[in-house]
């Protein structure tokens, strides 16, 4: 198991910080979403915790260990992450794709290994996509698609994986899917999870731990029916709401003031 | 997954994945490829039958036929393979690492820095020195290209986007320099380095160019194939790549310069052919798909091909007037082009 955690973070973008000492640890095993406006930077933060971002000062842990000094396959074993919106080349198949996420494991000899071949379809099949495995990827509709990419960081077997956004541009039905799915993923197998996520009342029925960012800085973390309140929102958002328990499965479900004429 | 073999041999831990379909596709080409080399070197002003062409090649020819088919038509023929598939596989390469269908040795600047590098060479220095120098002056100036064309993009890592629009203002900017010394200068001159900037294989020896061309191409293309899961896992972006494991600049670096060598290598002996680098990787993606481990030699393969068709047409519809090759794959390619560019047009 690992633990992810930042210690004393800033992150700089053109001249900019972003952040300036953040310090923030991922819970081990549980599913963490990050919430905030647009441009809050809580995408600055999942890439910066997988190693995208160099921050200017401070560390990204992993297990203690500062990971811009971990080779690069090595920390590729442990940590995974899928951008928003990734483009697959024209007429790459999925089992093509999902190959890819044993890159990390191959060498320039061994390309194609047992384990390879056993995590491959373990991916697929965790997934739900072995009847499409030779279809290419361009040809699948949007929550397909998405599937066969969370099929790829699968196959990199590692302990914890980010999505950035993973349900943009996907319909309300495979909005769900996909949220399922990594839900399933982390109830059976333990994986920390951790994603940035637009809808506040999917990130409360879908967390153990949010973690609510504005203007660079944590606002407030912890479990979903602790940390949402009408303030909360309000500060982070700047959205006036009211929140309600949610009718299936009690987590807090906010309702937006807005506007609206009144009856 | 029938469709797929493992190939592994446990003890030396050697493992892949091929996929039967492109095996068959490659077997296909190589028959196809081979049969052309036969059928075109017999084709010419005087026709010698494709049974007595292969008795030549296996030494066993009447000694006249020896002459044409050896010392005249097949260094000519297997030029045309070696920078055919040389410049097909340049080509796949950049599609690959700069993300970019448009992407190849002549849209990036590439080709056009090694012809700027050749008309160079003959401007100032061929009554000097002895021509045979002409193609380290075309992989120099290749390089030269490659070098403004790190230089120019960087900003935290070459990134695609903006390689491909300074690649393309480069190949625009030595294009005219090349004229502007063409236009400048002796007839003589010019006409030589008109012909090169075209793209022509006339008169290719044994000695001065197969020689030349071929221990290029036989340790960069196995050298450029080995780099295969490094261009597949950079073809999914950077952001992939990167969590993936991958050192997305240093392998981008790398692959770039194998592409460079070998479109400069190509360009050296064959001139600025043009079209190749663009159209045999789009064909072979039809094909094969994008996995690049097939891609390549369906690539390199398509790349001889479309050279072979377009040279022995180039000789032999205004025989016995020789045409440089390159009109005619800028001749195919042009069509192509546009059609890609149509299809792409809600891109």
């Amino acid at each position: 198991m690992s633990i992810l955690e930042a210690k004393n973070l800033a992150v700089s973008y053109g001249g900019v910080f972003i952040f300036d000492h953040l310090n923030l640890e991922i819970p081990e095993g549980k599913i963490t979403v990050f919430i905030g406006s647009n441009g809050c930077g809580k995408s600055t933060l999942l890439r910066s915790l997988a190693r995208l971002l160099k921050p200017a000062q401070g560390e990204i842990q992993l297990d203690g260990s500062n990971i811009s000094s971990m080779p690069s396959k090595t920390l590729a074993k442990q940590l995974s992450l899928l951008p928003q919106g990734p483009v697959t080349p024209e007429g790459l198949t999925v089992l093509q794709l999902v190959k890819q996420g044993r890159y990390p494991y191959q060498s320039w000899l061994q390309q194609w290994s047992k384990e390879d071949e056993q995590a491959v379809h373990a991916a697929i099949h965790a997934t739900g996509m072995e009847a499409l495995t030779e279809r290419s990827v361009d040809s699948l509709s949007g929550g397909q698609r998405q599937r066969a990419w969370i099929a790829m960081t699968l196959a990199q077997q590692t302990d914890i994986i980010l999505l950035d956004e993973p349900t943009t541009y996907l319909d309300l039905t495979h909005q769900i899917d996909v949220l399922d799915l990594l839900h399933e993923l982390n109830e059976r197998d333990g994986r920390t999870i951790v994603m940035v996520l637009h809808d506040i009342n999917l990130a409360c029925r879908y967390a153990d731990h949010i973690v609510a960012i504005q203007d660079g800085a944590v606002y407030t973390q912890g479990r979903p029916s602790d940390v949402i309140h009408p303030e909360t929102i309000e500060s982070v958002f700047r959205l006036k709401c009211q929140v309600i328990s949610d009718p299936i499965y009690g987590t807090p479900m906010i309702v937006p003031q807005g506007k609206l004429r009144k009856k | 997954m029938s469709k797929y073999t493992p190939l592994r041999w446990n003890k030396t831990k050697l493992s892949f994945l091929i996929e039967k379909r492109t095996l068959w596709i490659i077997a296909a080409l190589l028959v196809l490829c081979a049969t052309l080399v036969v059928i075109s070197t017999g084709i010419g002003s005087k026709y010698v039958s494709p049974l007595e062409v292969i008795q030549s090649i296996a030494g066993k020819g009447s000694s006249m036929n020896e002459v044409i088919i050896m010392k005249l038509r097949l260094p000519r023929i297997l030029i045309a393979v070696l920078v055919g598939a040389s410049l097909a596989v340049a080509g796949a390469v950049l599609q690959g690492i700069i993300r970019n269908p448009l992407a190849s040795p002549d849209v990036t600047g590439i080709t056009e820095g090694a012809s700027l590098g050749t008309v160079l060479f003959v401007f100032f220095l061929s009554e000097k020195v002895s021509i045979q120098w002409a193609p380290l002056a075309a992989i120099g100036g290749a390089f030269v290209v490659t070098a403004l064309l790190y230089l120019l993009s960087w900003k935290n890592g070459a990134s695609p986007l903006r390689m491909i629009l300074i690649g393309t203002g480069l190949s625009a900017a030595f294009k005219s320099i090349s004229y502007m010394f063409i236009i400048s200068g002796s007839f003589i001159l010019a006409n030589k380095s008109m012909i090169f900037m075209t793209g022509s294989i006339y008169g290719s020896s044994w000695e001065k160019d197969v020689s030349t061309l071929l221990p290029w191409v036989l340790i960069l293309l196995p050298l450029t194939w080995i780099q295969s899961r490094h261009v597949n896992v950079q073809a999914l972006g950077d952001d992939v790549a990167a969590s993936a494991g991958a050192n997305v600049q240093l392998h981008r670096l790398i692959l770039l310069l194998l592409s460079v060598a070998l479109a400069g290598a190509a360009v050296a002996i064959g001139g600025a052919i043009t079209f190749i680098g663009l159209m045999a990787p789009h064909i072979a993606r039809k094909l094969v798909g994008s996995s690049f481990g097939g891609l390549l030699p369906v690539s390199a393969l398509l790349g001889a091909l479309i050279l072979l068709i377009s040279d022995l047409i180039a000789r032999t519809l205004f025989a016995p007037l020789d045409i440089p090759a390159g009109v005619f794959t800028a001749a195919i390619g042009v069509p192509f082009f546009l059609y890609l560019l149509y299809r792409n047009r809600n891109a």
